[in-house]
């Protein structure tokens, strides 16, 4: 288990680096637009790359094998299948590599946001979702336990709901013209929330407990939590096209779902903070408890400024702004990245008994907080800056040119966010392949946690 | 086994019911959507063009929905359910970047200007942070017979030889020009819920007395409809589209000529000896009389212009006698 887990977090990691590579490369290109000339290196084809590198290799990649690890130990039991987890990490990096030439080359499914791979290579990335579903199902049908953990339901759900997400969007009958935006709204939200959501949730449910070495707070709201988010969250893919000619109850349902939401984002936050009641000295000096924290907040905020933005009177003015991007980066980012970092801390020396040194932690800590901080700053005043320009009605121009001081912060930020991601590498090369650091003295509370 | 049937298959029973609800069935039901009137298939080229306007991304920055908000006026009119009857894959786009092209056709219809843009935006725009499509044409000593080449401007042409389109940048324009908003009809207006239009212009901005106008609208009216080919500095450019600078219809006592080919358009025009062959768009459509004549005077007042001013009236009354 412990060398699938260690697998998985490499090609995420791997990923991880390419993807924002390619990210701080877009931003430099909002400065330099005939930086990288040439079809290949153009911005219309790396920007889904950067999307889907992202979301499919780095995020995907990383949650999976650490929802392996959390159902392991959860469910005290072996992996239902070695070889299936081989076999859907190839599959996963297949796709994202297959993708990734198919859009530099040109070939993409339309510019739909997250499903811009062809189709037989979505197919791909269906096939390792079902690989991993099975796995994950039979390893907690095989669990020495009675109940389920909480963790599993998220983790398990996640990946069969999201096999249904991938089925929804590839079969192609029943989405031209408008149809397909409907669809587009349906599906871009979705991939979102009911796939990283709820995987970062269980990871969330599973490390917190583990390093406070105290249960969550309580079960019955992360229960709740569990059910409100399956039923309200597939409602609101509609607000992504506000004042579109999707019809209006469409869009109207889909705000007041929006408000819905923050039932279980306030059931799921709270549970998490009231977990760490009275302990946020530990929290402050442990980096995987600081990691989670910075995580539960990213929730909490990117899902409730989510809820705001998707109010029509906010979204005149926010709408197609470059504020959307910075709550995309609070989410995927603040939220879901962090998860994922705090969860391989928190786990991954467990499983390998290699520890990285308590610097790179640091570093990496500080260096992904404040250049997420200023980019997403950045684009949050800029995109309203944007918006601002346009309802006043100065010439389209106008808007392009004010936003160039926060185009050179958001660089400053993703370049700090790109070097946090080379030290994240080197303490994943520590925990894995490389050589151990000292045990610190954070990692002997943690011990006894284990 | 009964718990893992519950959470695992029942979550996905219920998530399953939702994706057909909230997913598969708005995506029939849509999809049925008849065209709008006027609204036709794409020809060949013109779908060749999208599927390079697809390839390149274009939508991460360029929408194609005229929201019914009065910011997304200069666009055109809001965008229809019927609009979309040939849009597959939808190129609605989530950010705006750069300007809305849903009506880029009848909005900026020169195809030279589009091809200098395509080449390199800077060269018509000079804060234009769009990437140059330059590998979508071709350097050559001679263009070849019944070719014209693109008149770039010397600061942006190649040290050697001239610009070609090649098959991309001819198809892809093709695909940008077929990007036309088909009138609606009233009644259709209303269920799109377009705003009301612009109450009419307060009168006393209609009939602005001949000594002033409104500089600072003028100069953004300006800068947002006439800018991109007359540039700012009123020069045009050099072969491709005339100077405003000293040009004599700008500067005759006579506005006439003037508010003509801002409310109806022009082509072939000469100017200073040049003929021009890339047509103008009309305007009409898209601005108001006050705004026009706003547009004028700014022209006529500046870069060294001395045309007598104009008024509202002026051109509610061009407007009233028709092309």
């Amino acid at each position: 288990m412990a060398r699938i887990f260690a697998a998985y977090t490499i090609a995420a990691t791997a990923w991880l680096l390419f993807a924002t590579f390619v990210g701080t490369l877009l931003a430099y290109k909002f400065g330099a637009p005939e930086f990288g000339p040439g079809a290949w290196l153009s911005f219309g084809r790396l920007r889904p790359i950067h999307t889907n590198a992202t979301f499919y290799g780095w995020a995907s990649i990383g949650l999976v094998g650490l929802a392996y690890y959390v159902a392991v130990r959860s469910c005290r039991t072996e992996l239902y299948s070695a070889r299936l987890a081989w076999i859907g990490l190839a599959l996963f990096n297949i796709a994202a590599i297959a993708g990734t030439i198919a859009l530099d080359l040109g070939y993409s499914a339309g510019d739909l946001e997250y499903r811009e791979w062809p189709w037989p290579i979505r197919l791909i990335f269906l096939a390792a979702l079902g690989v991993t579903a099975w796995n994950l199902v039979g390893t907690v049908a095989k669990r020495q336990t009675d109940d389920i953990y909480l963790s599993n339901w998220y983790t398990m759900g996640g990946v069969l709901w999201t096999c249904i997400i991938a089925i929804v969007a590839i079969l192609p009958w029943y989405q031209t013209g408008l149809g397909q935006v409907s669809v587009s709204g349906f599906y871009m939200h979705n991939a979102v929330g009911m796939w990283f959501t709820p995987l970062a949730l269980g990871i969330f449910y599973y490390a917190l407990p583990k390093l406070l070495n105290r249960p969550i707070y309580s079960y019955a709201l992360g229960v709740l939590a569990f059910w409100t988010n399956l039923v309200f969250y597939p409602i609101i893919g509609a607000h992504h096209f506000l004042f579109s000619p999707l019809p209006w109850w469409l869009q109207t349902t889909a705000i007041v779902f929006s408000v819905a939401m923050l039932v279980p984002v306030l059931a799921g936050s709270a549970n998490f903070l009231l977990t760490m009641r009275g302990r946020f000295g530990q929290v402050s000096h442990s980096y995987p408890l600081m990691f989670i924290f910075v995580g539960v907040v990213g929730y909490l905020v990117g899902s409730t400024q989510g809820t705001v933005e998707a109010f029509r009177s906010l979204q005149e003015v926010w709408h197609l702004t470059n504020f959307t991007v910075g709550h995309s980066h609070l989410t995927m980012y603040g939220f879901v990245s962090f998860a994922v970092w705090g969860g391989i801390y928190a786990l991954l020396p467990a499983a390998t008994g290699k520890y990285p040194g308590q610097a790179g932690l640091a570093l990496h800590f500080w260096m992904a907080l404040v250049g997420s901080f200023i980019y997403i700053i950045a684009l949050s005043i800029g995109g309203t800056v944007q918006g601002l320009d346009w309802v006043q009605g100065l010439p389209f121009i106008q808007s392009v040119v004010d936003m160039e001081p926060y185009y050179v912060w958001r660089g400053v930020g993703g370049l700090l966010m790109f070097l946090s991601h080379l030290v994240f590498a080197w303490n994943v090369w520590r925990m894995t392949l490389g050589r151990s650091a000292e045990m610190q003295p954070e990692a002997i509370t943690e011990g006894s946690a284990a | 086994m009964n718990k893992l049937v519950l959470i695992a298959g029942g979550s996905t029973l219920v998530y399953a019911g939702l994706a057909l609800i909230m997913g598969v069935l708005p995506g029939i039901s849509l999809s049925q959507t008849p065209p709008g009137p006027g609204v036709v298939p794409l020809t060949p080229i013109q779908a060749e063009g999208r599927e390079i306007y697809v390839a390149n991304g274009c939508s991460y920055c360029h929408t194609q929905q005229v929201r019914p908000l009065a910011q997304d006026k200069p666009f055109g009119r809001p965008s229809a359910p019927g609009d979309f009857a040939y849009q597959t894959p939808e190129l609605l786009g989530s950010e705006r970047t750069g300007p809305d092209l849903a009506n880029i056709g009848a909005r900026q219809p020169s195809e030279v200007w589009q091809y200098i843009h395509l080449y390199n935006p800077r060269a018509v725009v000079p804060q234009s942070i769009m990437p140059s499509f330059d590998w979508m044409f071709d350097v050559v000593d001679v263009a070849p017979e019944g070719v014209t080449p693109v008149t770039l401007p010397k600061a942006f042409a190649p040290s050697q030889g001239v610009v070609i389109p090649g098959a991309q940048a001819k198809a892809l324009l093709a695909y940008l020009l077929s990007l036309k908003q088909t009138p609606l009809p009233e009644n259709a207006e209303a269920a799109a819920n377009t705003p009301a239009p612009p109450p009419p212009a307060p009168a006393a901005t209609a009939s602005a007395p001949a000594g002033g106008y409104d500089a600072v609208a003028g100069e953004q009216l300006f800068v947002a409809n006439c800018a991109a080919c007359h540039q700012p500095t009123g020069e045009g450019l050099p072969d491709t589209f005339p100077p405003l600078k000293g040009n004599s219809a700008v500067n005759d006592d006579d506005p006439s000529a003037q508010i003509h080919a801002v409310l109806f358009g022009l082509e072939g025009a000469t100017v200073g000896g040049t003929k021009y062959d890339s047509p103008m768009p009309p305007f009409s459509d898209m601005l108001s009389d006050a705004e026009i004549a706003n547009i004028i005077n700014y022209e006529r007042s500046s870069w060294g212009n001395h045309g007598k001013l104009t008024a509202a009236d002026d051109v509610a009354a061009m407007r009233a006698k028709g092309e």
